[in-house]
């Protein structure tokens, strides 16, 4: 069987086909031009994963305001709601560093979400 | 508490008539439907000080229009209000249209229009060099004269709200009695008491009129939109003053004017609607004006367009205003079908409605305390307006003077506070807007509204969501976590 | 006051043009950065996604982690940074008035200034979209700024109308966020939005992309109700085709309509403007038509990748500095750059040749979609000079072409006073 996709990788977004058998195993990428596409092109086909990018709300001198946030890497597709659940409920006290663990173990075991942003 | 006089609708009749009884020793409140000042016609116009020489002679209309004029470049004088006295040409564009000039100049002449005078091609093209060279000449009126029409309007309510002046807004009459001694007008949920009455309800004043108990009343109104295009400042400089058609030639009566803020307007279209409250533009009317303004200047390009909108006036089913004391009921004053020129008579109309008042039996007195300017301590000046040396000061005193809010019309942090804070607090996005220009540039809001609107949540102790954007249900913003 | 540079904008333009030219040798005191926002970063403060730097610093990062890089940078160059500041005047010699609550009104003077004020966004206004005029109209940076800044939510169902990449960005921003969006609308038969942005901000969520359809009417008295929404005729200026109109209830309707560079002040200076950028004509050195002012970022034109206004930038940053410390030649010769079939417009559009140049890169916008294309630069008498095949280009991304030594030597030495630029389906 074949799929068309579109790598999202960098913003080339290059138009790619990819074959696979019975069981989902790829057996040919073509149209990308790195090797990270081939590399997305099997994910998107067995577990398709994003990085989450959302806010979280911080108590800070100049009172409330929005702390920008990561996912230290890519989470699974299905569990982005679930995600943004959680991150809605979150609050944080400044000073907050760029890189900063907000949450530990999010969603999955050894991803964080991290803060984007100093707020001091 | 009850009031001397009561007024109905904060529009520029309305709210002139307010300050000048606020000169006067009597007590006075005006009940608004909508959140602001200036929310019916007075906002939505073509922002035309007009001479007078459309008016037919001898109507009241014709003798308000041409005091009004003379008066109303006084109280842009006192209140601090910009105003250009830039003049006005009926462009002829046939020799019937010529015939048409003549016959308004006459009637400008018996109406005491000053320093009229019919002008050639050649002369009016040197004055306007962008009008289309198919014109015939024109039909020059040097007294007329563009201002900000909500601009004076809250100048003149702040001033009002000044001396004393009670202001209830978002209060639709739904109900009035009389008891013998006093006037109870009624939302539904709160009652105003006063002895006298005035009915300036602009495009809902024939059915205020009923509401107050008049049977068989005379007047109707016909809501009526006309649609507007304001193009941008680079724009300001195509026309030296107002240029109107012919009434009796081609384009429909369409305009293209310089604003006092330096855009250029072209506009309105003329038509008869169902439901007073449709403020809407439609492509038909925005490419109708268009093509009429075209027809005055070749060169008008849509693509400098920063904003459209409508306005909707109240045409009434007689041609003069109706301002007379009710025959039937006590105590009650009405002005209705004050249609165009109503802006322009209104300071003239409010000084009459004060002398109805008299015959009707008010007593009114000159006040010794009266406060001539918008605020106890004089007319705030925007930043903008300010000298270099102003500004310096300004930013010295209050440093909030020195952070620029609306970058495309350069208002400040400072003004917008001291817009929330004012006599008529401005409390949405719009009363600001309208106040201090913020958000009326090029961009429209794209940068300066969400400031704007956490500016009006800090100092009003609310929150964002609670914000709107013209009062009711404008609001901009919901909660994150609401559904 | 005086300064050696004047830099007007302290965003990833700003920022990245006066480490530059500190860097090149300028000593930091010289140099003053007038920022009008509450702290430096610009508009990638608010752009919380994911997806730049990939080209600068080889890993993807948020708009917010790109801006402190910078930030950061900056700070430990001790550039100082005037924040709450907005200049109301530039002139052509250079004179610069500005506001801010700490410098209060002010008068200045520079030996160069670099203009890097960013670009705005088109409103509805310069759309003429007829109907009413109730809260709910946002354009989609201000509803970026609301949710992502301010923490409040503009809507829940929304329409947006526009595939630039912003709008694209809040689609999924605003459906992660819980809102629905119904549609969104492209008056153009392709999007203007890079193609991954259409898989990971549409096509995750399901959001239906309508090709060749605006929006026809805006209603709704105090808070938007609904929009209609109607397939326009490509063959026919784009007008909507009757029968074809849709009536969707929504509260909300945002516009991601395209992107104007904010140049009021280039205006006010006199610096001649190039009709297509909507920006400043200049040199390879990003230099305008007035002396000493220099044009960097989306104020130049508007740049697809944070990461090319960095190196653009930067370009302006180092040419402001060996201007202000006298090391610049005189120009040889002045070549102009045409735009040619298939092509909308080119940055520079004049290369200044002087004694040491070794190369020139040349940026591109195409007019279209196209597949596999030949991009050529040919003198004025239509000698080819270079060529370059690409598989694919279309008008929302950036092409460059680099004019290497040897060409450059030729040309200077050439009769020609301009090349085209122009592409072979």
């Amino acid at each position: 069987m074949k799929k068309e996709l579109t790598c999202v990788v960098c913003p080339a977004g290059c138009r790619m086909t990819a074959e696979f058998d019975d069981t989902g195993k790829i057996i040919s990428v073509t149209g990308n031009t790195c090797p990270r596409g081939k590399t997305y092109a099997e994910s998107e086909l067995t577990n398709p994963v994003r990085t989450l990018t959302s806010t979280v709300a911080a108590k800070s001198k100049d009172g409330c305001v929005m702390i920008p946030v990561k996912t230290s890497k890519p989470i699974p597709k299905g569990a982005m709601l679930e995600a943004m659940e959680i991150i809605r409920g979150l609050t944080v006290t400044a000073p907050v560093k760029v890189g900063d663990v907000i949450s530990a173990d999010f969603i999955e075991e050894g991803t964080n979400l991290i803060a984007c942003k100093t707020v001091l | 508490m009850i009031y001397d006089v009561l007024i109905i609708g904060a529009g520029v009749t309305g709210v002139m008539t307010a300050r000048l009884l606020s000169a006067k020793n009597c007590t006075t409140a005006v009940v608004e439907a909508e959140c602001d000042v200036a929310m019916g016609a007075t906002r939505a116009n073509s922002a035309i000080v007009h001479a007078g020489y459309d008016c037919k002679p001898g109507t009241l209309k014709a003798k308000l229009n041409v005091r009004g004029n003379r008066l109303m470049k006084e109280l842009c004088a006192q209140l601090d209000v910009p105003i250009r006295c830039c003049g006005s040409h009926v462009v002829a564009f046939s020799e019937d249209d010529m015939t048409t000039l003549r016959e308004l100049y006459d009637k400008g002449a018996a109406n005491g229009v000053p320093d009229m005078r019919i002008i050639s091609k050649e002369e009016l093209l040197k004055m306007e060099p962008n009008v289309s060279d198919k014109a015939f000449g024109s039909l020059w009126a040097p007294t007329a004269a563009i201002t900000c029409p909500y601009g004076i309007c809250i100048a003149a309510a702040e001033n009002a709200a000044t001396n004393g002046v009670d202001f209830f807004f978002n209060f639709r009459v739904n109900g009035a009695s009389y008891n013998g001694e006093t006037w109870q007008i009624t939302n539904g949920t709160n009652t105003v008491e006063a002895r006298y009455v005035i009915n300036c309800a602009g495009v809902n004043s024939d059915k205020t009129a009923q509401l107050l108990g008049e049977r068989d009343f005379p007047i109707s109104i016909t809501p009526r939109r006309g649609e507007y295009i304001v193009m941008d400042k680079i724009c300001g400089k195509m026309a030296n003053s107002t240029l109107f058609v012919c009434p009796s030639g081609r384009g429909k009566g369409i305009l293209v004017s310089p604003t006092v803020d330096g855009n250029l307007l072209i506009g309105p279209n003329a038509y008869h609607i169902d439901d007073p409250d449709d403020k809407s533009t439609t492509a038909d009317g925005l490419a109708e004006i268009t093509e009429g303004a075209k027809l005055l200047m070749p060169s008008v390009d849509t693509r400098n367009a920063i904003t459209s909108f409508s306005g909707v006036r109240s045409t009434p089913n007689i041609y003069d205003y109706y301002i007379k004391i009710s025959d039937g009921l006590p105590h009650v004053i009405h002005a209705v079908g004050v249609e165009s020129p109503g802006f322009a008579s209104s300071p003239a109309t409010a000084e009459y409605l004060a002398e109805l008042l008299v015959d009707a039996g008010l007593t009114l007195t000159d006040r010794d305390d009266y406060i001539p300017t918008r605020r106890a301590d004089g007319n705030h000046k925007h930043f903008n307006d300010m000298t270099p040396e102003e500004k310096t000061e300004a930013i010295r005193r209050n440093p909030a003077y020195g952070k620029i809010v609306c970058r495309c019309e350069t208002v400040t942090e400072g003004d917008l506070i001291d817009a929330i804070i004012s006599p008529i607090p401005a409390v949405t996005v719009d009363m600001l807007k309208r106040r201090t220009r913020a958000g009326m540039g090029r961009c429209q809001g794209g940068f300066c509204s969400p400031r704007a609107a956490v500016l009006i949540a800090e100092h009003t102790n609310s929150t964002l969501d609670k914000v709107t954007k013209s009062g009711g249900g404008s609001w901009i913003v919901t909660k994150r976590d609401s559904e | 006051m005086h300064k050696k540079i004047i830099i007007i904008g302290g965003g990833p333009a700003g920022l990245a043009a006066a480490c530059a030219a500190v860097e090149a040798g300028v000593s930091n005191e010289d140099v003053l950065i007038l920022e009008r926002d509450r702290e430096p970063g610009g508009i990638l403060n608010q752009c919380i996604h994911a997806g730049f730097g990939l080209h600068r610093f080889g890993e993807e990062l948020t708009g917010p982690e790109y801006a402190e890089r910078y930030i950061e940078k900056a700070r430990a160059l001790n550039i100082p940074i005037a924040l709450n500041c907005m200049v109301l005047s530039l002139s052509s010699d250079r004179r610069v008035t500005f506001v801010s609550p700490e410098y209060g009104y002010t008068e200045a003077t520079a030996d160069a200034v670099i203009l890097a004020m960013g670009c705005r966004e088109r409103t509805r206004g310069a759309l003429n979209i007829p109907g009413s005029r109730p809260s709910g109209i946002f354009t989609a940076g201000t509803a970026q700024r609301y949710i992502n800044i301010e923490g409040y939510m503009p809507g829940r169902r929304v329409v947006i109308l526009g595939s630039g990449d912003i709008g694209l960005i809040m689609a999924r921003r605003m459906t992660l966020e819980g809102a629905k969006v119904l549609s969104v609308c492209e008056i153009m038969p392709y999007s203007g939005g890079l193609q991954r942005n259409i898989v990971q901000c549409l096509d995750d969520f399901g959001i239906p992309l309508r090709l060749s359809y605006t929006v026809t009417e805006i209603r709704g008295r105090d808070r938007v109700e609904g929009v209609t929404i109607a397939k326009v005729d490509e063959a026919n200026g784009r007008r909507p085709i009757p029968g074809t109109e849709e009536y969707i209830e929504c509260d909300t309707l945002l516009l991601s309509v395209g992107l104007i560079p904010e140049n009021e002040l280039t205006r006010g200076a006199g610096v001649p403007i190039d009709r297509t950028t909507n920006g400043a004509r200049v040199n390879q050195f990003r230099e305008t038509g007035a002396e000493g002012i220099y044009a960097c970022g989306n104020v130049l034109h508007v740049h697809d990748l944070v990461d090319y206004v960095s190196e653009e930038a930067a370009i302006a940053g180092i040419a402001a500095a060996n201007k202000v410390l006298g090391r610049t030649g005189g120009t040889l010769k002045s070549i102009e750059v045409k735009p040619g079939h298939g092509v909308r417009y080119t940055i520079p559009q004049r290369i200044d040749l002087t004694e040491n140049e070794d190369s020139v890169r040349i940026f591109f916008r195409v007019t279209d979609v196209f597949k596999k294309v030949r991009f050529i630069i040919a003198d004025e008498d239509g000698n080819i000079l270079m060529k370059k095949v690409k598989s694919g280009a279309a008008p929302g991304e950036m092409e460059s072409l680099e004019l290497k030594g040897d060409i450059i030597k030729a040309l200077a030495q050439s009769e020609t006073a301009c090349v085209n630029v122009y592409l072979e389906e």
